[in-house]
């Protein structure tokens, strides 16, 4: 029996500890928003954060994040609310089938947090792991855009 | 979250909270026989079709029988249906219809949703509306004409009252359903959604990752299955050894499918399926599985030399498909002749989610879950897998849909959901089979590898005459019946053999070429080497002429007027099941295409050495398109700096949609023209990952720009149509960029991309 802490909450799960934490996420835990893209780390559709930080999940064993911080995409909406690239991934209609769209919002959440005000190149420099096989990416780029807009704007708002 | 999908009508109105007194429309589709699809669909003929659900406070919803894949059709059937029936889109819920014949045709490929299904989807809104209306007239106790839906409310005109649909919805749901033909359908200028954007369904759940895939579905007590498939098409398992597959943890068993003989058709292809309490285990199982193959005769099977047979093949006379006039004895002027051999390597589909597909039986009946475009098709697949009688055990089989995590053709196989089938039968349990993605890649259906000729004269007019053009690629038609080795007319009027030109003397040939691995439906399917080589050739023959690639396509089409190749000898032609004077294929539409997409991009604007653009065009699934692309050459290294899109696709229901699909082929365009191959060795796909079968990335992508021609014309495709210019525009850009003239595909074998 490992503990894991997804989205702020505590998870028993009684699990291989070399299992990746993929396959943990989403058959034990049922959080199937995390998904299998290639089983490889090539594509990014397996991406949550860890501490923070982007990684994929394909790839990284349980046993490396016990007790540690994992979010998921369904853990990014905060009280609530949708988490400012999720409300511009849907003002800039993104998703075609929606499959990579989850791992593709969790990177460029993370981008965000490290360059709250990206250039183009900035993004896709960070954004180039996730694969879009439909083709989203010129809209991708701009919602990313459009939530760094408006993430800078609530701070200016509380002042921060 | 626990995804478990609605299996009954019943329950499926009872979760949306919809019970009496809601009003259920049962109207129909076609039937799905092949005659039928082309045949105008009777709404009323069949007790059940799309289904239009009332609630009494108001809420509506809509069932998108047609897949979803990406394509976004399940935000432009309901938008078709709520715009007819004066829905507020606000009140409308959509859910995805499970496999019924009496939906009509389910088979969602061919771009065909729309372009073939249009009209009728707006007699589904429309009936909806009528049986409103009615109602309302009859509390009022006048007539119909007096009464007038309008966003959510019938009104009464004369006096100006109105009443809610809700309040409606039980008086409706007891009058007779009235015939299709019957309700009077809007007028253009009356639409308040077609040709709107409009919030797409389901993006909401999609930004959240609620969005349920086959992936995604989970049954108490399932099993995962990973299975170990013969490397080479037509191979058995000769003996196997489970003994370290059954140590791992969570393993429950090991079990051999089924023999499979030839043809594959869209069967799976046997081998041996590790069975897990969870995915990993399955994963973990398989990799100590020990297997060896009998691999059969396709183990001789190299693409290399393959492709060198068909570059030959193509340079003979082959079977006349269509021609006029006389070819054999001119005497062609070398000077004004160009002569060319195009090729194209198979191709994988590569969406981002792998096939998979879960299967329970239990109590007699067998109940899927699975990712297919082809739902129907694979319910019959079932039932014959089970041993059960089409027309009596219908409903021992149920197939309920999932969203697909792209599919692009490969799903319209239900190879894998047979899989999930048979192992639910063996083990008594649920079962779930997961593809990994090198079993995507090393077991697709592929795009078929292709050689084009062409040799042509140009004339006087800078237009050309004497025009030979020759085919040959393994053909669809033998994974079906394991002989086929000419394509079907349905495939060689896909840019082939209904080329457009004015030309006095041609000549369109096809060669035999017997297929070693399966050949499936590809986004586009031959349109993607036939537009290659043609638009290709075109600007070889401008470049030749010395005259402009735009001219030369404009002195090629002539003046306008309606193509039917029928006229020269195919016929076969069928204009993608759409005979009709609606969908008539026009050379104007073509002209406009080309000349906007290059009057868009300012592709006559002086550039700096090294940097050039591309034309290209191509018309199919009734609909037309025209790409442009810049690049930069240097030092043989290619950089794509722009690229523009020109669509005419008639009336677009959905705009945003219509751009989405064009940007997505833009983006799977430029991987397929630089960088991507599927390549054979003794029988054996050689990729196997992201890694060795590249898609575009984002930072390789260049500004997009999509021009959509305002058009009221009948609909025509969106999924497809967009795709096939784009890859010889790069092509052509390169060629101008830096004078290397790439025939042979992917432009990395000689480039660095």
């Amino acid at each position: 029996m490992v503990q894991l802490k997804v989205n702020g909450q505590t998870i028993p799960l009684d699990v291989d500890p070399n299992m990746p934490l993929l396959y943990a996420l989403r058959d034990f835990a049922h959080l199937t928003g995390t998904k299998f893209g290639c089983g490889a780390g090539l594509c990014g559709a397996c991406t949550v954060h860890l501490n923070g930080i982007p990684i994929r999940s394909c790839l990284t064993p349980v046993s490396a994040v016990v007790d540690q911080d994992i979010t998921t995409i369904e853990g990014l909406a905060k009280d609530g609310k949708l988490h400012p690239l999720q409300k511009a991934w849907v003002e800039h209609n993104v998703a075609q089938c929606g499959y990579c769209q989850c791992g593709q919002i969790m990177t460029a959440a993370a981008l965000l947090q490290q360059i709250p005000n990206p250039s183009e190149k900035d993004i896709e420099n960070y954004m180039q792991g996730n694969i879009c096989r439909c083709g989203t990416y010129p809209r991708i780029k701009k919602a990313i855009q459009t939530a760094a807009v408006m993430i800078q704007e609530v701070k200016k708002k509380e002042g921060v | 979250m626990t995804p478990i999908f609605q299996v009954t009508r019943r329950d499926f109105l009872a979760q949306l909270g919809i019970g009496a007194g809601a009003l259920v429309l049962g109207t129909s589709l076609p039937g799905i026989s092949a005659a039928a699809v082309n045949a105008q669909p009777n709404p009323s003929a069949a007790a059940l079709g799309y289904f239009v659900s009332l609630s009494p406070d108001g809420a509506v919803n809509i069932i998108c029988h047609r897949m979803e894949m990406g394509q976004g059709i399940n935000t432009s059937v309901p938008q078709i249906i709520a715009d007819e029936m004066e829905a507020d889109w606000s009140r409308v819920t959509v859910s995805l219809g499970k496999a019924d014949a009496r939906y009509g045709d389910q088979s969602t490929g061919g771009s065909a949703s729309i372009r073939k299904f249009f009209t009728h989807i707006r007699q589904m809104g429309a009936i909806a509306r009528d049986m409103l209306e009615q109602a309302a007239a009859n509390r009022w106790k006048v007539e119909k004409s007096a009464v007038k839906a309008q966003q959510h409310f019938v009104v009464n005109t004369k006096t100006g009252e109105k009443i809610a649909f809700g309040d409606l919805a039980a008086d409706a749901a007891k009058l007779p359903v009235p015939n299709a033909d019957w309700v009077k359908l809007k007028s253009a200028n009356e639409f308040k959604l077609i040709g709107k954007d409009v919030k797409l369904i389901g993006h909401q759940d999609i930004v959240q990752g609620k969005a349920v895939y086959a992936q995604d579905i989970q049954l108490p007590g399932m099993l995962i299955a990973s299975i170990e498939r013969p490397p080479v098409v037509g191979g058995k398992v000769k003996k196997f050894d489970a003994t370290e597959a059954k140590k791992v943890a969570g393993v429950v068993d090991v079990i051999k499918l089924k023999d499979r003989p030839l043809p594959v058709d869209a069967r799976p292809v046997s081998g041996v399926a590790v069975l897990a309490t969870n995915t990993w285990a399955a994963i973990e199982g398989r990799k100590k599985l020990k297997v060896e193959w009998d691999l059969g005769s396709n183990a001789d099977h190299n693409s290399a030399t393959y492709k060198q047979a068909l570059t030959e093949k193509v340079q003979q006379p082959g079977k006349v498909v269509r021609g006029k006039g006389k070819i054999d004895d001119h005497q062609y002027n070398p000077e004004r002749t160009v002569e060319a051999v195009y090729t194209m390597p198979y191709h994988h589909h590569m969406s981002m989610e792998t096939p998979a597909a879960t299967a329970i039986i239990k109590d007699g009946k067998c109940t899927v879950w699975t990712g297919t475009q082809t739902p129907q098709w694979g319910k019959g697949l079932i039932l014959g897998e089970l041993g059960l009688d089409p027309q009596k055990d219908g409903d021992k089989v149920e197939v309920n849909t999932t969203l697909m995590g792209g599919a692009f053709g490969r799903k319209g196989k239900n190879d894998f959901t047979l899989e999930a089938v048979e192992l639910a039968k063996v083990t008594g349990k649920p079962v779930k089979v997961i593809w990994s993605r090198e079993d995507d890649v090393r077991h697709g259906f592929y795009h078929s590898i292709a050689a084009n000729y062409c040799k042509a004269e140009i004339n006087e007019k800078k237009s050309a005459d004497f025009w030979v053009q020759r085919v040959a690629h393994p053909p669809i038609g033998w994974t079906f019946d394991g002989k086929s080795d000419i394509p079907a007319d349905m495939l060689l009027q896909q840019g082939f053999a209904d080329i457009p030109f004015v030309l006095n003397n041609f000549s369109c040939e096809v060669q035999p070429a017997p297929a070693h691995v399966r050949i499936g439906w590809f986004r586009a399917v031959q349109n993607l080497h036939n537009a290659f080589a043609l638009s290709c050739f075109v600007d070889e023959l401008a470049v030749k002429a010395g005259i402009s690639t735009r001219q030369m396509w404009l002195n090629l089409l002539g003046e306008d007027r309606i193509i039917d190749p029928r006229k020269e000898g195919f016929t076969g032609w069928t204009n993608y099941d759409q005979l009709n004077d609606d969908h008539a294929v026009d050379t104007r539409r073509m002209k406009q295409v080309i000349n906007t997409v290059a009057d868009k991009a300012k592709i006559e604007q002086k550039l700096p050495a090294g940097e050039a653009w591309g034309i290209a065009y191509s018309n199919s699934f009734n609909s037309y398109s025209a790409a442009a692309t810049k690049v930069r050459v240097k030092d043989k290294k290619v950089e794509v700096l722009e690229m523009h899109t020109a669509i005419d696709c008639g009336l677009a229901i959905t705009p945003d949609r219509v751009r989405s699909q064009m940007e997505g082929a833009m983006i799977m365009g430029l991987s397929i023209a630089l960088s991507s191959q599927i390549t054979i060795k003794n029988g054996a796909i050689e990729q196997s990952n992201f890694h060795d079968y590249p898609v575009s990335r984002m930072p390789e992508v260049p500004p997009l720009h999509v021009h959509l021609i305002p058009s009221n014309h009948a609909p025509g495709g969106v999924g497809e149509p967009g795709l096939p210019a784009v890859i010889p525009s790069i092509i052509n850009a390169i060629y101008h960029a830096s004078g290397i003239r790439i025939r042979d595909l992917p432009a990395k074998n000689v480039l660095t991309v």
